[in-house]
Parts: structure tokens; C-alpha cells; sequence
């Protein structure tokens, strides 16, 4: 590098906190991020010393920890202007795989090498339904909403032929559930590290690489992307995939924190993290998005939830209130799209 | 004064068919470099057909096309590109979502050095300021490249689709009617641009309806009809009156103009 690009880099680099700022005013996640705080500040007025105690904290995080993993994957499919129904069911059928593995190689007494060969097979499972999905989406003859409607009562069908329908007893290790299921580091439970661990890198991934960068692009026109010459099939396959790998991850999380596959647990699995993702301001019709929203819009319906029953509200008015917040969030999304497209 | 020059990119008796309809029936074409040379003929000439054999994204069913003297048979429009040859497409085939810088390198985009450049992590600073300089260099005013494609104005636009293609052909660039969404002031400036990536040597094709705006800007002008070149003349030389006969030859017959000069 030259002297005179140093000094051009560190220009560059001096206005960039104001420009953060800038551009932070014109961010979805900052108004969902405000929405969020509001809530927070709300619950902990309305029941001084109640809420938002570290109990309250640690209990939302590990209840978002599952949700927080599936929704990172969900922006990246929804970015590409896509959206995967079949999270739930892939979950399932991850969880089961690996569970009925665990189940006949010693139940709830399988020692460390199993715990591990499960965990392979659940990711696996996930990464290569998920992808095969991404093949049929890439192939452009079916849209991704049928593609993953079809994979979500197909690999739930696969469960249940599996296991007859019933959860079979013994599918998680107690080594998992002790470490991974409620192990704490510094009282930070292993479920929170692992989703925050899991945010951070796909966040970075989204922003700033060239897998991110064409995810971004191909949600936005794939025609470009098509004639610069990038594999638009392939990259799909690869967010399909990964979508699936982190259905797969979101299984031993499952396994490890309730020991059990919950076959009939997972049908609002999808609807709950699109719900998260929209929240956090990535556009349904592609090209716009960022991990870092979807944390934002993970946690809102987890902080609701608390929060009433805190205050002693019937938590469904939760439900309620989600919905109402999710029309909304698209409906600005659309106003947005349409003035800045006149500007 | 191209005459003296070496053909750039060169056609000859190029035909194509779908199904019936015989789209070219052996055309011509010729591109000298540093030219702007701009191609002419009514809707139906065969200009676009023309364009996409030349740029790659046709077979052609017979003919032969020949770039810097060797013969080519792209087989796809990136195969042409690795050629040196780009095209701006008329609906600009940009990101909306994304920067102008990230638009400029869409595809290409510069990574860090070392272990993270092979997992892919880009070089943003890298590619700003290579954007803020491959745009002045086409004297294009973007007062933020960081800003995304959709905030900018239809001439901003088009200056950005330009740039791309002018960052990585070294030959030849294809527009297909740049000007036809824009407004006069930012009309002038894509001309501008136009004619600053000429005289870098490169080769602008010019596919435009506009006569006025065909004269202004190009060094030649190569007119089709009924998927044959008909004429071809130099722009300083010819009237739109003389054009407009080429085009839909109610002058001179159909091998008027001044073929001669331009099918040596």
C-alpha cells in the first residue's frame, strides 16, 4: 500500500462515526431496536423489581436461544427474496435422527462419543434437507413458499413414520442436557453462548463477505447478479443449506434443553421466526436485511411474554400484539420501498 | 481517419434465425477502437439480435465474428466478458439494494488479504476508494458511494451501470439505448461519459434511436435493415436526413449510403 492510499485510508476513516449515525437514523433495526427498549422500560416501570431481573434476562435469552439460531438462517432465505415453511418439520426430523440414534446406542446414558455422532447426524439431516430444497428453489420451476410447504409435511411425515408418531423416550444423552441443556459459564447458560456465538458469525458473514454480499444481491436483482456472473442456483442451494444446517443446530439445542424430540411442538416454529425476522426490518421482498434486526425482532415477542405474565396480563395478548406489529412492520417496509423508489 | 486503424471487432455475413423469421441475414459490422461508433436501424432491423451475437448472448447460425484480427464464438456473455467485452443493459442490470461501489464490483469484489480473503471478507475500504476514483474518472458526480442505487437519479444510474462495464472491458462496451430514460441535462453527462471511455481506447457501441444524439456523440455510424448492415458512415460526414434514408431505404437503393468505405 502506498503512502498517499494510507492517508486516504485514514481520511476515509475519520468521518465514520458521523456517518454510522447517518446512516443508523435511516435503519429499520433502529426503530424496532426503540420498540424493544420502550417494551423493556414499560415492564420494568409497571413491575418495579420484578422484571427484568437476571432470572427474567437469563430465562428470555434461553427461550430465544432456539428461535435466535433459526432466525439467522431465516434472513438470509428471506433476503433472497425467499422463505423457508419447513424450519419446524426439519427441526423434527433432525431431532428424531438423532435421537433414535442416541435411543440405540445406550438412551440417556450415552457417553461423549455418541452425544457427538448425534449432533453430526442432526446438522447433517438439517443441511442436506435444506439443500435439496435449495435445488428444487434454485431450479426456478417452483416458488420457495410451495418448495418448503412440500418440505415442511414431508420431513414431518418422515418423523412420525420413524417413530410411529410417539417420542421416544431417551433420545438425548444427559451428558448433552447437563452441558449444552444447562450448563452455565460464568452464569451465562451454554444455549445463550452458543446462539450469540452463532448471531455474531452469520452477522458478519451477511455483512461483510462476498457470500453475504451476493446473498444481498440476488434478493435484490438476480438478473444482475445472473449476467455478473455469479452461480445464482448454487448460491441458493447454499442458503437453503444453511438454513437447514441451522434447523439441524436448532435440533440439538431442542434435544439438549427439553431431552425429547416434541414431534407435535414445531408447527408455529416458522411462523414465529418470520414473524422475528420481519420485525427486525428485512424486507420480504428481498435485497434488504441485517442478523442483527432479527435479534431485535427475536426478542420482542420473548420480552411480551415475560412481561405479562410479570405484570399479570394473559400472556396471549401477546399473540395478539405480535400480529398487529407484524402488519405494520411490512406495510412501512412497503411505504418506505415506494418513496425512496420515486426519490 | 478509423480507416487507417486495425478493426477492433469485426462481422461478416452473420445470420440468425428463430424458427422462421431470419433475424440477420448476413450482416456485417465493424469496430475500430477507440470509437464510438453508434449502430442504427429501425425496430425490427435486427440491432438487438446483432448485439447479442456480438456480445455472446446468441449463437450465431452462420457468420463469423472476429475480435483483434482472431475469430471468437463466445459461448456465453461471460465468456465474452473475459474477452474484454461488456454490456450495459438497457434496464442497467444493477442491485437496487445495494452501493454504487458494491455495484461496481458485483461479482468481482475485492477481498482482504491473507486467511480472510479465502473465507471471503471483503475489502469495503479497498473498493470505495476505487469507486470514488473510477467515478471521477468518468467525471461521474456521486456525492456518496456508500448510498444505495435506488436513492440515486436515473442519469446517476445509468453512470453507474457505465462505470461497471468500463472497470472491466478493455475492448469493447454494447449500450443499448442509454440515453432513452434520462432528461436532457443528465443526458449530456452519460454522453460525456460515453465519449471519455472512447478515448481510453475502448470501443463504444451504440445502439440508440435518437439521430440528433447519434451524430453528436459517435465516430461512425453503421445503419441496418431487414438484418443486413445497409450503410455505414462517418458521423461528420452525414446528415439525419441521409440516416433516416439508410434506415428505411427510400434512398439509394438498398446498397446506398456509403457501404464502401465502411465493409473494406
Amino acid at each position: 500500500m502506498t503512502a498517499e492510499s494510507q492517508k486516504a485510508a485514514a481520511v476515509d476513516g475519520r468521518p465514520g462515526v458521523p456517518d454510522w449515525l447517518r446512516r443508523a437514523a435511516t435503519l429499520n433495526e433502529l426503530w424496532t431496536f426503540v420498540i424493544l427498549v420502550a417494551l423493556v422500560a414499560f415492564f420494568t416501570i409497571a413491575a418495579p423489581g420484578k422484571f427484568f431481573t437476571t432470572y427474567d434476562i437469563t430465562q428470555i435469552a434461553v427461550n430465544a436461544a432456539i428461535y435466535l439460531v433459526l432466525g439467522v438462517g431465516m434472513t438470509f432465505v428471506i433476503i433472497t427474496a425467499g422463505i423457508d415453511l419447513s424450519i419446524g418439520s426439519v427441526l423434527v426430523l433432525a431431532a428424531v435422527a438423532a435421537g433414535e440414534y442416541n435411543l440405540h446406542h445406550g438412551g440417556p446414558d450415552s457417553g461423549w462419543g455418541t452425544v457427538a455422532f448425534c449432533v453430526v447426524i442432526a446438522l447433517a439431516v438439517g443441511t442436506a434437507w435444506g439443500a435439496l430444497q435449495g435445488a428444487v428453489v434454485a431450479s426456478g420451476k417452483v416458488p420457495p413458499l410451495i418448495v418448503t410447504l412440500g418440505g415442511l409435511g414431508a420431513a414431518l411425515g418422515i418423523a412420525e413414520l420413524a417413530t410411529g408418531g410417539q417420542d421416544p423416550a431417551g433420545a438425548a444423552s444427559t451428558h448433552l442436557q447437563n452441558s449444552l441443556g444447562f450448563g452455565k459459564v460464568l452464569g451465562i447458560p451454554w444455549m445463550v453462548i452458543l446462539a450469540a456465538v452463532v448471531t455474531a458469525l452469520f452477522g458478519a458473514v451477511l455483512a461483510g463477505t462476498r457470500f453475504g454480499e451476493h446473498t444481498l444481491a440476488i434478493g435484490s436483482n438476480p438478473t444482475a447478479v445472473r449476467r455478473a456472473g455469479i452461480p445464482v442456483g448454487r448460491h441458493l442451494v447454499k442458503v437453503y443449506g444453511l438454513m437447514g444446517l441451522l434447523a439441524g443446530l436448532g435440533a440439538v439445542m431442542w434435544l439438549a434443553s427439553y431431552g425429547t424430540t416434541s414431534i407435535a411442538g414445531h408447527s408455529t416454529d416458522n411462523l414465529k421466526v418470520i414473524t422475528a425476522v420481519v420485525l427486525g426490518g428485512t424486507s420480504l421482498f428481498g435485497g434488504r436485511g441485517s442478523v442483527l434486526g432479527t435479534v431485535i425482532g427475536v426478542f420482542i415477542p420473548a420480552v411480551l411474554t415475560t412481561g405479562l405474565i410479570v405484570i399479570g396480563v394473559q400472556q396471549y395478548w401477546q399473540d395478539v400484539a405480535v400480529g398487529v406489529v407484524l402488519v405494520v412492520a411490512v406495510y412501512v417496509d412497503q411505504l418506505r420501498r415506494k418513496t425512496r423508489e420515486r426519490a | 481517419m478509423a480507416s487507417a486503424r486495425e478493426p477492433l471487432l469485426t462481422a461478416h455475413g452473420v445470420v440468425k434465425r428463430f424458427g422462421h423469421v431470419e433475424a440477420l441475414s448476413g450482416a456485417d459490422f465493424t469496430a475500430y477502437p477507440g470509437e464510438v461508433v453508434a449502430l442504427i436501424g429501425d425496430n425490427g432491423a435486427g440491432k438487438s439480435t446483432l448485439v447479442n451475437v456480438l456480445s455472446g448472448v446468441l449463437a450465431p447460425d452462420a457468420g463469423e465474428v472476429r475480435l483483434d484480427g482472431a475469430p471468437v464464438r463466445f459461448s456465453g456473455p461471460m465468456d465474452a466478458q473475459r474477452h474484454g467485452v461488456e454490456t450495459v443493459y438497457q434496464d442497467l442490470s444493477l442491485a437496487p439494494d445495494l452501493d454504487a461501489a458494491a455495484n461496481l464490483y458485483l461479482g468481482r469484489e475485492s477481498v482482504r488479504g491473507g486467511l480472510l480473503g479465502r473465507i471471503g471478507v471483503l475489502d469495503r475500504p479497498a473498493m470505495r476508494r476505487e469507486a470514488v476514483k473510477a467515478f471521477a474518472e468518468l467525471g461521474v458526480e456521486l456525492k456518496d458511494v456508500t448510498a444505495a442505487v435506488t436513492t440515486l437519479s436515473g442519469g446517476q444510474r445509468q453512470s453507474v451501470a457505465v462505470a461497471r462495464a468500463v472497470a472491466f472491458a478493455h475492448k469493447v462496451i454494447f449500450m443499448d439505448e442509454p440515453t432513452a430514460a434520462l432528461g436532457v441535462v443528465q443526458r449530456a453527462r452519460v454522453l460525456e461519459t460515453v465519449r471519455k471511455v472512447a478515448d481510453r481506447g475502448i470501443c463504444v457501441v451504440l445502439i440508440s434511436h435518437n439521430m440528433p444524439e447519434v451524430l453528436s456523440v459517435a465516430d461512425r455510424v453503421e445503419v441496418l435493415r431487414l438484418g443486413r448492415r445497409v450503410a455505414s458512415y462517418t458521423a461528420a460526414d452525414t446528415t439525419i436526413e441521409e440516416l433516416v434514408g439508410a434506415m428505411t431505404g427510400s434512398l439509394d437503393g438498398p446498397n446506398g449510403g456509403k457501404e464502401a468505405e465502411g465493409a473494406r
